[in-house]
C-alpha cells in the first residue's frame, strides 16, 4: 500500500507535537551522549598505559579524589535536571494529544479482525453511516475520532504520519483522536502481533478536501452499482452464488454476509487484502483465485474457477465504484 | 593446635557413651597446611566430582554447575542466533519468500524465548555460581543440590522447547506470548502450552539459583569480608538474585494462569466472562521489566570487576555503586507498564510509569560516571577484556538513551512495536550484557582453564563485533521511524525498507565472522595451547585470583580472611587464613550476614544422584500435564515421590554430621 | 544390559521418537493451500456429492480430525455461516445437538460431510456449491470434535467469549453429553 508513513514527516497536529517532542530528546540524548564519550575518550587519551605487573595505586589522592568526586556529582545533577525537564516535556507533549478539539468530528467505528480492518463510519447516525474496510477516507482540518474494537486478538491501529498508535484489545474499548492538516495518502500498519498475517494488516488513511470528502461520503453510502456489461452481470451472480455471499456484503444485491470486508465500493479502494495486492483487474482475479498466494494464513479460501468465470467476477467487482 | 583464629568451642551435645566406632581409629586431617600435605591431598579427594556416568550425573560443585551452566546458555544461544541471522536474511529484501509467516513466527519467537530464558540469565547466573564462592572465599555454594537440580531442569526444558521446534510445535506468539493470541480459543495446537511449559521451567530454575547465590552471599563470606568489603560483582550478584525471588514467582504464575485457561477452561483472561485480556501483559511484564535488569545488573558486576584490575586501582566511589545497584534493583519493579503504553490505561497512571523509567537513568548514569572516573585517575592496560569494557560504555549509552525516549509516554506511541525499540533492545542488551559478558569470558578463561585466549584474536572479534552490531542495529532505529513494525515475516517494496534491511543484514554477517573468530580462539586455546597461565595473570586482587589455575577442586586449601576490598592488592599481602576445618568431608564456615564474623560450621551435601531424578519427575509431570488434564494431578506423583526420597533423612549420616561438629 | 534388549530399547526409542514426530507434525502442520479439489463454482444447489467425493471427503476428514488448524477453521466457520443458528453451539435447538452420541443419519466422517454438503430433510441447508471442499471437510472435522469424535490433542479448548458448552477437548466418546432440545420439536432427536 502506497502512502507516507513517516514519523519525521507529520501531517497533523498528533504527530506534529510528537515530532516536536521526539526533536527534543533527539536533541538531548545526542549532547549527553556525545559529552559522556567526550569525556570517556579524554580519560582514555590521557590516562597513562601500564602493563598486569604494574602495581595497583593503593593511596589516597585527596585533591583528585576531590575533583572527581564534584564532577561525578556535576554529572548525576545535570542529568537529573535535563532528566526533569524531558520529562515535563513528554508530559505536556501527552497533554496536547489529548487536547485535539473534537467539535465536529466524523465518528468513526473500527474494528480489527485478523488481518483486516473493518470501518463503519458515524455509527450512530442511521441515515448517514456506511460500511468499509482498510481504507478511510477523512476531510483535510476535521478531527477525526476512531473508536477501536477488536474481534479476536489485540491488533493496534497505527499512522505514523498522523498520530500515534493505540491497541485495539478484546473487551476493551479505545479511542484515538488523528486529524488530517494537509492532503494527501497516509499509510498505516497494524502494530501488534497479531498472527500469520500481521504482516500485511495495513491500512491507508486518505486526507481529501472537504468537498471530496464528502463526495467520496455520499458515493460510500449509496448502494452497489447495476452490472452494466453482460459480463458484469455475468459477474454478479456468480458473486452471489458462491462462496464470495457466504461472508461479503453488496449492498443492493442478495450477498448480505459481514464476515468480511464489505465490498459494496471496492472498486474505490486502491489495494484488497488489506494491502496485500493492488486493486487492478488481473491481480483481483488472482486474489479472488488464490488470496492464499499472496497472503498465506488469510481466511479468505482459493476459489477453483474457470478464468472467464474470474474475470467475470473481477469485472463486475472493478465496477463497484 | 590452637590458633588464635580457631572457633569458639562448643558446648558438647550431652549423649551415652558410645560404643566405640570405626570413624575413632581414623586419623583426622584438617585443612589449613599448605597445598601438598597429606591434608591436601584428601581435601581434593573429597572435593572432587565422582566418576563414571553417575558421578556426572549427581555432581554438585559450584565450578562443575557454572561451568555448565555457561556452556550450556552459549549453545542456546548459538541456535537463537542462528534463528536471528535467518530472520535478518528473511528482510533484507522485500517480499521475501525465503522463510514463510507460519515459520518466520516460530523464529522470532523461538529466538527471544531462547535468548532471554536459555541464554542471558543463565549465562548470568552460570558465571554468579563459578565465580562467586571464590570470590567470598568460600567451597561451595550453599545449597549445591538446588543447584544442581537447577541445572538439570534447565536442560530439560531447553531440550523440550527445542525438541517442540522441531515438530513444528515451537512457540508462534512471540517471547511475551499474549493473550488472546497465546489463548484457549487463538493459540491453536500445542505451542503455546510449551511455552508456558518453558517459562515454568525457567522459573523454577531461575528461582531455585538465586535462593542458593542470596544464601551463599549472605552467610558463606570469608571471615572480615563484611558487606562493606565485598566485591561489587558479588553485589551485583546479591541484588540480582533477591529480584529474581520477587520476580519469577510471578511469570510462572501468569504461564499456569494461561495453561489453566488452555487446558481447564479457566476464565482469567476471557473479557466475557469476566476475565481480562490485559492481565496477562500486568502479570508477563510485572517480571518482563526486572528480566532484563537480571541480564542488565550482572553485567554491570562484570564491568565492576573488571575495571579496576585494568586501571591498576580501585573503584572510584565503591559504596556510590553498590547504593546504585540496589536503588537500580528496587526501581525496576516500578517500570512495567512502559510496555503498555498503546493499551487504553488511564494517561495520568502511565504518566507515573514515565517518571519512574526516567528515574532509574540516574543510578545506571551514576555508576557510569563512577567508572568513568576510574578509568580518568587510573594507569590503564589495553587487553581485551578492557576493550569490550569500552565497547559497553559506547553501545550502551546509546541503548539507555533510546531507553529514555520509549520512556515517554508520548513517543512511546509512535515507537512502540516498531523496529525501533528492536534496536533499543538489542543495544542495550548486546552492549549491556553481552560485550560485558565476552570481557568477562576474556578476562575469568585463564582462571577456568588455566589458559589465556589469543590476544590478537581477541581484538579482532572486539573490533569485528562492535562494528557489527552497531551496523545491524543501528539502521532499526530510522526504520523504526520510517513506520516498520516488529514482528513482520515480510514486507512490499512500496515501503522503502530494503536499503537499511540489507544494510541491518551485512552488519549481521560481519557480527557472525566475530563470532566465528571468538569459537575459533577457544577451540584452538582450549585444544591446541600448551602454555598454562598463572594463578593471576591479570594482576588482579579479588580473591578468585589467589588460587590456582585452574582452581584446585577444594577452591581454598585454608579458607581466607579478609580485611579489605582487593585483599590480593592489600598492603603486605596480609590474606590470612582459617585453620581447622575438615578435609574429609566437604565442610565450610558459615559466617553473620552484615560484619561476616565466623559464625558455625557447615557441612555441605555431597554428591547425589536425586536432584537428577527430581528435575526428570518433575520434566513427566510438566509433559503429562500438556498432554491430559488429569495429568495435572497423577503427574504430581513422580516429583513427589523424587523429592521424598531426596530429603529422607539418613540416619548414619546424620549420626555422622553430629560426631563431626562435636569435634573440638 | 544385554546386547539383544540394547538393541530392542533403541528400537523402541527410535520408534516413539518417530511416532511423536509424525503425530506432532500431523497436529500442527498449518497447510494454507488446501489439497485440491476447491469449491465448484456452477450454482449447485441441488448438486448431490458423488460418491467419489464422499470418499476423499471421509479420508480428508480423517485427517483434518488430528490437525488443530483444521478443527479450529472449522470452528471459525461454524460460527461465520451461523450454524449456531439451528444447532446452538452444538446443544441443538431447530436443528439436533451435535454434542450428545445421537445421531440421526450417522456420525462417521463421510455422513458427517454429506449431511452438511447436501442438506437434510427437516431444514438442514445444502452448502455443497456455496462454499470450497476443504470448508466442509473442515466443518466435518469440528462437528465431529463436538462429539468427542476428533483428537483430543487436535479439537480446541474453551472459547473467547461467553461459556455455552463445556471445551470440545473435553467432550468424551465414551461419556457423550445427553442434551434435550430446549423447545420440543415433534421431530426425531
Amino acid at each position: 500500500m502506497n502512502g507516507v508513513h513517516d514519523v519525521l514527516a507529520p501531517a497533523g497536529p498528533q504527530a506534529l507535537a510528537l515530532f516536536h517532542l521526539w526533536n527534543a530528546m533527539l536533541v538531548a540524548c545526542v549532547v549527553v551522549f556525545a559529552l559522556t564519550m567526550a569525556v570517556l575518550a579524554v580519560a582514555l587519551w590521557r590516562a597513562p598505559r601500564a602493563g598486569e605487573r604494574t602495581r595497583p595505586d593503593l593511596d589516597a589522592h585527596p585533591r583528585r579524589e576531590a575533583t572527581l568526586r564534584r564532577s561525578v556529582v556535576w554529572g548525576i545533577a545535570g542529568s537529573s535536571v535535563l532528566l526533569v525537564v524531558l520529562l515535563f516535556a513528554s508530559f505536556f507533549a501527552d497533554r496536547a494529544l489529548s487536547a485535539l478539539p473534537l467539535a465536529d468530528a466524523v465518528h468513526i467505528d473500527l474494528v480489527g479482525h485478523q488481518f483486516w480492518w473493518e470501518a463503519h463510519y458515524e455509527p450512530n447516525s442511521p441515515e448517514r453511516t456506511f460500511a468499509t474496510a482498510n481504507e478511510l477516507h477523512v476531510p483535510v482540518g476535521r478531527p477525526v475520532l476512531i473508536r477501536l474494537r477488536a474481534d479476536d486478538v489485540i491488533h493496534s491501529l497505527w499512522v505514523p504520519s498522523l498520530g500515534g498508535k493505540k491497541d485495539l484489545i478484546p473487551g476493551r474499548e479505545s479511542t484515538l483522536a488523528l486529524r488530517a492538516d494537509r492532503a494527501g495518502t497516509y499509510r498505516g500498519q497494524c502494530a501488534e502481533f497479531c498472527g500469520y498475517q500481521h504482516a500485511k494488516m495495513a491500512l491507508v488513511v486518505v486526507a481529501e478536501p472537504p468537498a471530496d470528502y464528502e463526495r467520496w461520503r455520499a458515493a460510500q453510502r449509496a448502494p452497489a452499482r447495476e452490472p452494466a456489461t453482460a459480463q458484469e452481470r455475468r459477474g454478479l451472480a456468480l458473486v452471489e452464488q458462491t462462496s464470495c455471499a457466504m461472508c461479503h456484503a453488496i449492498h443492493g444485491t442478495r450477498a448480505r454476509a459481514r464476515r468480511a470486508p464489505d465490498l459494496t465500493h471496492v472498486a474505490s479502494r486502491g489495494w484488497l487484502g488489506a494491502g496485500a495486492v493492488e486493486n487492478t483487474p488481473e491481480l483481483r482475479a488472482e486474489w479472488i483465485a488464490r488470496a492464499q498466494k499472496f497472503k498465506p494464513g488469510v481466511n479468505m479460501p482459493p476459489l477453483d474457477a474457470a478464468p472467464d468465470d474470474l474475470a467475470a467476477m473481477s469485472a463486475y467487482l472493478g465496477s463497484l465504484r | 593446635m590452637d590458633d588464635a583464629r580457631a572457633l569458639p568451642s562448643r558446648p558438647r551435645p550431652r549423649r551415652r557413651a558410645r560404643k566405640a566406632q570405626a570413624s575413632d581409629r581414623r586419623e583426622l586431617l584438617r585443612d589449613g597446611a599448605g597445598a601438598g600435605s597429606r591434608a591436601a591431598v584428601e581435601l581434593e579427594r573429597t572435593w572432587q566430582d565422582k566418576p563414571g556416568v553417575r558421578g556426572f550425573l549427581s555432581a554438585n560443585g559450584h565450578k562443575t554447575i557454572g561451568l555448565r551452566f555457561v556452556v550450556t546458555a552459549f549453545v542456546f544461544a548459538g541456535l537463537a542466533g542462528v534463528m536471528g541471522g535467518l530472520m535478518r536474511h528473511q528482510l533484507a529484501t522485500a517480499d521475501s519468500h525465503l522463510v514463510g509467516p507460519d515459520f518466520y513466527n516460530q523464529l522470532f519467537s523461538m529466538h527471544g524465548t531462547t535468548m532471554m530464558f536459555l541464554f542471558a540469565v543463565p549465562v548470568m547466573q552460570g558465571f554468579a555460581l563459578y565465580i562467586v564462592p571464590l570470590m567470598i572465599g568460600t567451597r561451595n555454594t550453599a545449597f549445591p543440590r538446588m543447584s544442581a537440580c537447577a541445572y538439570w531442569l534447565y536442560l530439560f526444558g531447553g531440550l523440550l522447547l527445542f525438541g517442540a521446534f522441531a515438530t513444528n510445535t515451537g512457540p508462534d506468539a512471540g517471547w511475551f506470548a499474549y493473550v488472546p493470541l497465546a489463548g484457549p480459543q487463538y493459540g491453536i495446537g500445542k505451542r503455546a502450552d510449551f511455552w508456558n511449559m518453558l517459562v515454568t521451567y525457567s522459573e523454577a530454575m531461575g528461582l531455585m539459583v538465586a535462593v542458593d547465590i542470596t544464601t551463599t552471599i549472605l552467610k558463606l563470606r570469608a571471615p572480615g569480608m563484611t558487606l562493606r568489603q565485598m566485591p561489587l560483582f558479588v553485589w551485583a550478584s546479591l541484588v540480582t538474585s533477591v529480584m529474581i525471588i520477587f520476580a519469577m514467582p510471578l511469570v510462572m504464575l501468569g504461564a499456569n494462569l494461561v495453561q489453566f485457561d488452555r487446558m481447564l477452561g479457566t476464565h482469567f483472561f476471557n473479557p466475557a466472562e469476566g476475565g481480562d485480556a490485559l492481565l496477562w501483559q500486568h502479570l508477563f511484564w510485572f517480571f518482563g521489566h526486572p528480566e532484563v535488569y537480571f541480564i542488565f545488573i550482572p553485567a554491570l558486576g562484570f564491568v565492576s570487576a573488571i575495571i579496576p584490575t585494568f586501571a591498576r586501582r580501585p573503584m572510584f566511589g565503591h559504596d556510590a555503586i553498590v547504593l546504585s545497584l540496589i536503588t537500580t534493583g528496587f526501581l525496576s519493579f516500578g517500570l512495567w507498564v512502559h510496555h503498555m503504553f498503546a493499551t487504553n490505561l488511564p494517561e495520568l497512571g502511565k504518566s507515573f510509569f514515565t517518571a519512574m523509567s526516567f528515574m532509574i537513568a540516574i543510578p545506571t548514569a551514576m555508576q557510569i560516571f563512577c567508572w568513568i572516573a576510574t578509568i580518568a585517575a587510573g594507569r590503564l592496560v589495553m587487553r581485551t577484556p578492557f576493550l569490550f569494557v569500552l565497547g559497553f560504555f559506547f553501545i550502551l549509552m546509546i541503548g539507555g538513551l533510546t531507553g529514555i525516549m520509549l520512556g515517554s509516554v508520548p513517543l512511546d506511541l509512535q515507537v512502540h512495536d516498531t523496529y525501533f525499540v528492536v534496536a533499543h533492545l538489542h543495544y542495550v542488551l548486546l552492549g549491556g550484557a553481552v560485550f560485558p559478558l565476552f570481557a568477562a569470558l576474556y578476562y575469568w578463561f585463564p582462571k577456568v582453564t588455566g589458559k589465556m585466549l589469543s590476544e590478537r584474536l581477541g581484538k579482532w572479534h572486539f573490533w569485528l563485533f562492535f562494528v557489527g552490531v552497531n551496523l545491524t542495529f543501528f539502521p532499526l532505529h530510522v526504520l523504526g521511524l520510517e513506520g516498520m513494525p516488529r514482528r513482520i515475516y515480510t514486507y512490499g517494496a512500496e515501503t522503502g525498507w530494503q536499503t537499511l534491511n540489507f544494510v541491518s543484514a551485512v552488519g549481521q554477517v560481519i557480527n557472525d565472522v566475530g563470532t566465528l573468530l571468538f569459537a575459533i580462539n577457544l577451540i584452538r586455546t582450549i585444544f591446541f595451547t600448551k602454555e598454562r597461565a598463572s594463578a593471576d595473570p591479570w594482576g588482579a586482587g579479588t580473591l578468585e585470583w589467589s588460587v590456582a589455575s585452574p582452581p584446585p577442586k577444594c577452591n581454598f586449601f585454608a579458607l581466607p580472611v579478609v580485611s579489605s576490598r582487593e585483599p590480593l592488592w592489600a598492603p603486605a599481602a596480609e590474606v590470612t587464613h582459617v585453620q581447622g576445618l575438615s578435609a574429609q568431608i566437604r565442610e565450610g564456615l558459615t559466617t553473620t550476614v552484615i560484619d561476616a564474623l565466623p559464625d558455625t560450621r557447615y557441612a555441605y551435601p555431597a554428591p547425589e544422584i536425586w536432584p537428577f531424578v527430581a528435575a526428570l519427575s518433575v520434566t513427566v509431570w510438566l509433559v503429562w500435564s500438556i498432554w491430559s488434564v488429569p495429568g495435572f494431578a497423577w503427574g504430581l506423583i513422580p516429583p513427589a515421590l523424587a523429592f521424598l526420597l531426596w530429603y529422607w533423612p539418613n540416619k548414619k549420616e546424620a549420626i555422622e554430621e553430629v560426631e563431626w561438629e562435636g569435634e573440638p | 544390559m544385554s546386547s539383544r534388549c540394547r538393541d530392542r530399547a533403541l528400537v523402541l526409542a527410535v520408534a516413539g521418537v518417530a511416532g511423536a514426530l509424525t503425530a506432532a507434525c500431523e497436529r500442527e502442520a498449518r497447510d494454507f493451500l488446501p489439497p485440491r479439489p476447491g469449491a465448484q463454482v456452477a450454482p449447485a444447489a441441488s448438486a448431490p456429492a458423488s460418491a467419489a467425493a464422499i470418499a476423499l471427503a471421509a479420508a480428508m476428514v480423517g485427517r483434518y480430525e488430528h490437525n488443530a488448524y483444521a478443527i479450529s477453521a472449522g470452528k471459525r466457520l461454524f460460527a461465520w455461516y451461523n450454524c449456531s443458528g439451528c444447532h446452538a453451539n452444538g446443544g441443538g435447538g431447530s436443528g439436533p445437538a451435535l454434542m450428545d452420541d445421537v445421531w440421526i443419519y450417522g456420525g462417521d466422517a463421510g455422513t458427517v460431510y454429506l449431511t452438511i454438503a447436501n442438506g437434510r430433510p427437516n431444514g438442514m441447508p445444502a452448502f455443497a456449491g456455496r462454499i470450497p471442499e476443504d470448508q466442509l471437510w473442515q466443518l466435518a472435522a469440528y462437528v465431529r470434535s463436538l462429539a468427542g469424535l476428533a483428537s483430543a490433542d487436535a479439537a480446541p479448548n474453551r472459547d473467547d467469549a461467553f461459556l455455552t458448552r463445556t471445551p470440545e477437548s473435553f467432550a468424551d466418546p465414551a461419556k457423550p453429553e445427553t442434551v434435550k432440545p430446549a423447545v420440543a420439536t415433534g421431530r426425531p432427536q
